[in-house]
C-alpha cells in the first residue's frame, strides 16, 4: 500500500506546481506591453493544455518508462500500466502527474525568449514537439535512470532538466525568430508591473512543491528541501536590492520579482543535498551574475525578452555548480559530498550534465524550429506584430474598453 | 499660424515623433483617441459573443507651427506614420487666430518658436 503522509504531499505538491505555468504566466505577462497582454499569459496557459496532452500520451514513457540510458521505451505510451500500484511508496499514476507539472512549465518558460512576436500556431507546434523531442529524454537521462543518473550528476529538483534546458531552448529561439522589429529601437515598458510581483510570488508558492515535492515523500528530505526553497531566493532578494541600490539608488519592483527567480532557479538542483546555510549562500551567490547578464543583454542585439538566460539559464547553471561544490552527505544520504566536503570529483558529473544538457536541447530546438518554418511561418507578420498579437493571435483585448462595439448576433448580420 | 491635427495608428507614435525631432518640429501635444477611418473591420469574441469593434485606438497630434514649418511637420508625420494600409489616419491643417505662451505673455510667431531659436 502506498504511504499516505507521502501520497497526501504528493497530492498537494502536484497542485502546487501545477499552478506555478498560470504563475508564469502573470510573472511574463506583466513584462510585456498592452497589445500582447493575453498573448504572453496564453503562452503558458496552452502549455498546461499541449504539453500536458503530450505527456499522458507519450511524453511521460519516453521519460520513465523502461528503456536505455539514452530513451525510455513505449511501455507506457497513452498511460498503459500505470495506474494505483506503488511506486516508491506513492501511487503511480501520482508519479506521473507529478512530474506532467514540470513538463508544462519547463516548455512554458521558453516563452519568454519569443514573446510578442511568435505566431501562436507555431508556438503550440513548437512546445508540444520539444516537451517530447527535448524534455522527455533530458528527464529521462537525469530521473528515468538514465545515463546522466548513472554518471552520479545530482540534480534535486530539476536544475539541468528545467532550467537549463529552458534557457538553452530559449537562446536559440530568440536566435532563430528573431528580435522584435521595435527591439532597440523604441522603449518597450512593462504593461502591468504588479502581474509581475504577483506572478513571482505564486511562483515562489508553487515553487515549495517543485523542490519538495522532489523527496517524493513527506519526509525529512522534504523539510531541508522545502526550507532551502524559502531561504535562497531571501538571499537572492536581498543582494539583488544591494545591487539595485548600489546602480540606481532605487529597489526597482521588477529586479525584485526577478531576484526571487533566480533564487528559486539556483537552489532547484540543490535543494534537497545541501545545508539550510549553503542555502543562503547560493542565493545570495545567484544573485550578482544573473544582474549583471540581465545589464549585458539589454544591450546586446539578442531579444530574449524577458531574460529567461539571465535568470534560468546563469542562475541554473551556477546553482548545478553550487551543488557540487556544497552538497553535503550529512544532510542527505542519498546525495554525495561535494567539493567543501572532500570531494571534489563531484563536479565533472556536474559539469557534464551542464554541456550534455545545452547541446542536446539547443541542437534539438534548432532542428524543431527549422522543420515548423517549412509549414507554417515562426514570425507573426510585421502588420501584426505592430497591431499586437492578443487581437491578431487571440480575438481578443486584455483592456477592452468596449466603446464602439457592435454586438454581432448571428453570421449573417456580419455583413 | 496653423495648428497641425494629425490622426495616427498607436504603433506609429514613436517613428512619427522621430520623424518631427529630426524635421526640428518641436513642441506637441499628443492624446490617446478612438477613431473610425474606414479601416477593414475587427471582429473579437468573448465566450459566445462576437462583436464588431468600430472603432480603433488611435493618437492624435496636435502641433502649433509658424507657417513656413507646416509643410515640414506634414511630411515627417506622413514619413513616419504611413504604412500604406487603411486606417493610417488623417492629417488637418487649421488656421489659428491667436497663440500666447503662458510663460512669458509672448503671442503668436514668438509663442510657437522653441527657445533657444530666433524668431522668423
Amino acid at each position: 500500500m502506498p504511504n499516505g503522509a507521502d501520497t497526501a504531499w504528493l497530492l498537494i505538491s502536484t497542485a502546487l506546481v501545477l499552478v506555478m505555468t498560470p504563475a508564469l504566466g502573470f510573472f511574463y505577462g506583466g513584462m510585456v506591453r498592452a497589445k500582447n497582454a493575453l498573448n504572453t499569459l496564453m503562452m503558458s496557459f496552452s502549455s498546461l493544455g499541449f504539453v500536458g496532452l503530450a505527456w499522458a500520451f507519450f511524453g511521460y514513457s519516453v521519460a520513465f518508462g523502461p528503456g536505455s540510458p539514452w530513451c525510455g521505451g513505449g511501455v507506457y505510451f497513452f498511460l498503459r500500466g500505470v495506474g494505483l500500484e506503488t511506486q516508491g511508496t506513492i501511487p503511480h499514476l501520482l508519479f506521473f502527474a507529478y512530474q506532467g507539472t514540470f513538463a508544462i512549465i519547463t516548455a512554458a518558460l521558453i516563452s519568454g525568449a519569443i514573446v510578442e512576436r511568435m505566431r501562436f500556431s507555431a508556438y503550440l507546434a513548437f512546445i508540444t514537439i520539444w516537451s517530447l523531442v527535448v524534455y522527455a529524454p533530458i528527464a529521462h537521462w537525469v530521473w528515468g535512470g538514465g545515463f546522466l543518473a548513472k554518471l552520479g550528476a545530482l540534480d534535486f529538483a530539476g536544475g539541468t532538466v528545467v532550467h537549463i534546458n529552458a534557457a538553452a531552448a530559449a537562446l536559440v529561439c530568440a536566435l532563430v525568430v528573431g528580435s522584435r522589429k521595435d527591439y532597440a529601437r523604441q522603449a518597450i515598458l512593462p504593461q502591468n508591473v504588479p502581474f509581475t510581483l504577483l506572478g513571482a510570488g505564486l511562483l515562489w508558492l508553487g515553487w515549495f512543491g517543485f523542490n519538495g515535492g522532489s523527496a517524493l515523500g513527506a519526509n525529512r528530505i522534504a523539510a531541508l528541501a522545502f526550507v532551502n526553497t524559502m531561504l535562497a531566493p531571501i538571499a537572492t532578494l536581498v543582494v539583488w536590492t544591494i545591487l539595485d541600490l548600489m546602480r540606481t539608488r532605487k529597489v526597482t519592483a521588477v529586479g525584485a520579482a526577478t531576484g526571487i527567480v533566480v533564487g528559486l532557479v539556483a537552489v532547484t538542483p540543490a535543494a534537497g543535498f545541501i545545508s539550510p546555510m549553503a542555502a543562503l549562500v547560493i542565493g545570495a551567490v545567484a544573485a550578482i551574475p544573473s544582474y549583471y547578464a540581465l545589464l549585458y543583454r539589454a544591450r546586446t542585439r539578442l531579444d530574449d525578452s524577458l531574460d529567461v538566460i539571465a535568470a534560468h539559464g546563469i542562475g541554473g547553471v551556477l546553482g548545478a555548480l553550487l551543488t557540487g561544490v556544497f552538497a553535503q552527505k550529512s544532510w542527505n544520504e542519498a546525495g554525495a559530498d561535494g567539493l567543501l566536503f572532500g570531494n571534489a570529483a563531484q563536479m565533472g558529473p556536474q559539469a557534464i550534465a551542464i554541456v550534455v544538457t545545452i547541446v542536446y536541447s539547443g541542437v534539438l530546438t534548432f532542428v524543431i524550429l527549422k522543420a515548423i518554418a517549412l509549414v507554417i511561418p515562426l514570425r507573426a507578420d510585421a502588420r501584426e506584430e505592430g497591431q499586437g498579437l492578443d487581437f491578431t493571435q487571440h480575438g481578443e483585448e486584455a483592456y477592452s474598453r468596449g466603446e464602439g462595439a457592435i454586438l454581432l448576433l448571428d453570421k449573417r448580420s456580419d455583413s | 499660424m496653423k495648428l497641425v491635427v494629425a490622426v495616427i495608428r498607436p504603433e506609429r507614435l514613436s517613428s512619427v515623433l522621430e520623424q518631427l525631432f529630426r524635421a526640428e518640429v518641436k513642441g506637441l501635444t499628443i492624446s490617446r483617441v478612438q477613431g473610425h477611418g474606414g479601416e477593414i473591420e475587427r471582429v473579437e469574441t468573448y465566450r459566445g459573443t462576437t462583436v464588431k469593434m468600430e472603432l480603433s485606438d488611435k493618437v492624435r497630434i496636435e502641433i502649433g507651427v509658424s507657417d513656413h514649418f507646416v509643410d515640414a511637420a506634414v511630411e515627417a508625420i506622413i514619413a513616419g506614420a504611413r504604412t500604406g494600409e487603411v486606417g493610417d489616419g488623417k492629417i488637418f491643417v487649421l488656421p489659428v487666430d491667436k497663440v500666447v505662451r503662458i510663460r512669458t505673455s509672448e503671442e503668436d510667431r514668438a509663442a510657437v518658436t522653441p527657445v533657444g531659436v530666433p524668431a522668423g
